[in-house]
């Protein structure tokens, strides 16, 4: 027998490699974009000086009374019912009391058990599969102030921050039948880039990561495959941008699996993301079982939504993103990369949107917007917003490039001109004289001195190195300074070089 | 019900309250003489009650999303016990 072959004893089982599968929660908190703060009237910014947004109600001082902005529970509203939520027909604000510096009364104003949204979802797509992801809760909150961490064992305090409108977003794990739950780093970051796009749809946040007015703090634990029980949960902290978020969860999934193989445990914690190490550390607090205290809020009352309300706010939602895509796709017929691109901001979209349904050639206008347009928009830094390009611009460098004015080369240089000076098409043809050349005496003319100047390439071609041919319209192209119809000097190439 | 030393502890924690050992005992004597008054509340039958949050029959009660000026820097750290320039300053606080 053959030890190699056979070996003595069968491997035991706990040798074979177990495959673990994600679980993924995802916190996100988002401040909304009112003018003034949740429960008084200080002004909603970012930035500033220290403490010039504060008043007795947002300080927490003795005797001050919160009062509900409406808009900020409508712009909340809209939220969860774009999420697809149930909107509670009756809704109070509980006090959740803890201490900590960036809260000054000592309880922060949310809520509990009635939440404003419930029973929700967003919708992903990676990797070319779509996944409803389910959405337990939509609340309302204020937000807290700021702690500045200065020289020393102490911090300064910015009260700029608190009350101002706060949203939180949870999933919902397990998902109820029909519904997914996140369980990659790559299904993370598509979730929270398709809950902003959403969000800036309805125009209720701007949701800037870097800013903090979107936050979101994950929770991640693995398990083996087929386990119905969650494995022991740590959250992430300190997440920043979209690509951290990926980076971070990516990171927790694999730390967690390779401590499991190693025979260690995951211990419940929340972990600090530092982006330029790249990697989670322990924040090293002790996780004491949180005790709230809720109770409803005495000083603000509560809140009933009549079913005529909701549905108003439901008929005033825009289109939303994952809606307009499969529309260009169907309406335009255009590729669904190319979809995704133009639906990622609500300008573009729209810029699209408007020059498309003027056209015969939606996916000409695709092209230039998703290519040439976004090129300048990054090389300039200008805002989509900004711009002086119109959808009326486009179509008209559309129809001029159809009708054989000018040929595609010319139209970068005719686009670029646009997007820096606003002028139309035409104008900048007929005062930079782009017009294409069609007339086959001048081009003729050309392609006998490109003919003239270049004997070696001449001989080489005719002895069979026929890619040469790009080189001779190249160079009749410069003669004409790119103006001529590229049809006309290809027919002339071949006649005399043929 | 009753709440024992313990459970006062842990509340007396989570409000920061520090408390000597004869408040300890003063207040767990006064807490459970108020939770028996409730227990007497429990008594009444409210099964045809409908549960509510608040006492006054008023709901929605909105502002405008108007601001306004808020308080001078200076006002606003007015009463902190330590300040620097227009920041409180606090002990520094590991975050949880
Ligand atoms: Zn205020």
């Amino acid at each position: 027998m053959n030890r190699d072959i056979y070996p003595l004893f069968p491997i035991p089982c706990s040798l074979t490699m177990i495959e673990y599968e994600p679980v993924i929660g995802m916190e996100v908190h988002v401040e909304l974009q009112t003018e003034s703060k949740m429960f008084c009237g200080c002004k909603v910014d970012f930035g500033g000086d220290p403490n010039t947004r504060c008043c007795p109600v947002c300080l927490g001082l003795p005797g001050s009374l919160p009062v509900v902005n409406g808009r900020a529970i409508e712009y909340m509203a809209k939220a969860a019912i774009a999420l697809d939520c149930s909107i509670t027909p009756q809704s109070i604000f509980h006090r959740k009391n803890y201490y900590y510096p960036d809260l000054p009364k000592n309880y922060q104003i949310s809520q509990y058990d009635n939440p404003l949204g419930v029973d929700g979802y967003v919708e992903i797509t990676v990797g070319g599969i779509t996944k409803k992801i389910a959405v337990r809760r939509v609340h309302m909150e204020e937000d807290t102030g700021k702690l500045i961490h200065v020289e020393g064992n102490f911090s300064h305090v910015d009260y700029n921050r608190s009350g101002v409108p706060l949203m939180e977003i949870v999933t919902m794990n397990p998902p109820p039948p029909g519904y997914d739950q996140i369980q990659s780093a790559d299904e993370a970051r598509e979730y929270l880039q398709r809950l902003r796009q959403i969000l800036l749809y309805l125009g209720v946040s701007d949701c800037k990561m870097e800013e903090g007015s979107m936050r979101c703090e994950p929770n991640i634990s693995i398990r083996p495959k087929g386990q119905e029980k969650f494995g022991t949960k740590t959250e992430i902290k300190n997440l920043n941008s979209f690509r951290s978020v990926y980076l971070g969860v990516e990171y927790e999934l694999k730390r967690q699996e390779k401590l499991l193989r190693e025979g260690g445990t995951v211990v419940q914690e929340t972990r600090r993301w530092d982006d330029s190490r790249g990697m989670t550390a322990s924040m090293r607090t002790k996780e004491v079982e949180q005790e709230y205290r809720y109770f409803p809020e005495p000083d603000l009352v509560p809140m009933r939504f009549e079913s005529d309300w909701i549905e108003n706010l439901r008929s005033s939602l825009p289109e939303l993103p994952m809606a307009k895509r499969d529309r260009f796709i169907s309406q335009y017929g255009i590729a669904e990369v190319d979809a995704e691109v133009l639906v990622d901001s609500l300008d573009l979209a729209n810029l699209f949107d408007n020059t498309a349904k003027h056209t015969k050639d939606p996916k000409a206008v695709a092209n230039w917007i998703t290519g040439e347009f976004l090129r300048l928009i990054n090389a300039t830094g200008t805002a989509i917003s900004d711009t002086k390009l119109t959808s009326k611009h486009i179509c008209g460098m559309i129809d001029i490039i159809e009708n054989g004015t000018i040929n595609r080369n010319i139209a970068k240089t005719v686009f670029e001109d646009m997007f820096n000076t606003g002028k139309q098409a035409d104008q900048i043809v007929e005062e930079k004289g782009l017009k294409q050349v069609t007339d086959t005496g001048a081009i003729e003319a050309a392609v006998d001195k490109v003919i003239a100047d270049c004997p070696n390439e001449v001989e080489r071609f005719k002895a069979g190195e026929e890619r040469l041919v790009g080189f001779f319209v190249g160079k009749v192209m410069k003669e004409t300074q790119g103006k001529a119809n590229p049809g006309v000097v290809n027919k002339l190439l071949k006649e005399k070089l043929g | 019900m009753r709440l024992t030393r313990q459970d006062i502890e842990g509340v007396a924690h989570l409000s920061r309250l520090e408390l000597s050992e004869e408040e300890m005992e003063k207040l767990t004597g006064h807490i459970n003489r108020l939770l028996e008054n409730f227990e007497e509340l429990q008594e009444l039958d409210t099964d045809d009650i409908e549960p509510t949050s608040h006492v006054i029959p008023v709901y929605n009660v909105f502002r405008e999303d108007k601001s306004r000026p808020s308080l001078p820097p200076e006002e606003v750290v007015a009463n902190g016990p330590q300040v620097d320039g227009a920041c409180f300053v606090v002990p520094r606080v590991v975050e949880t």
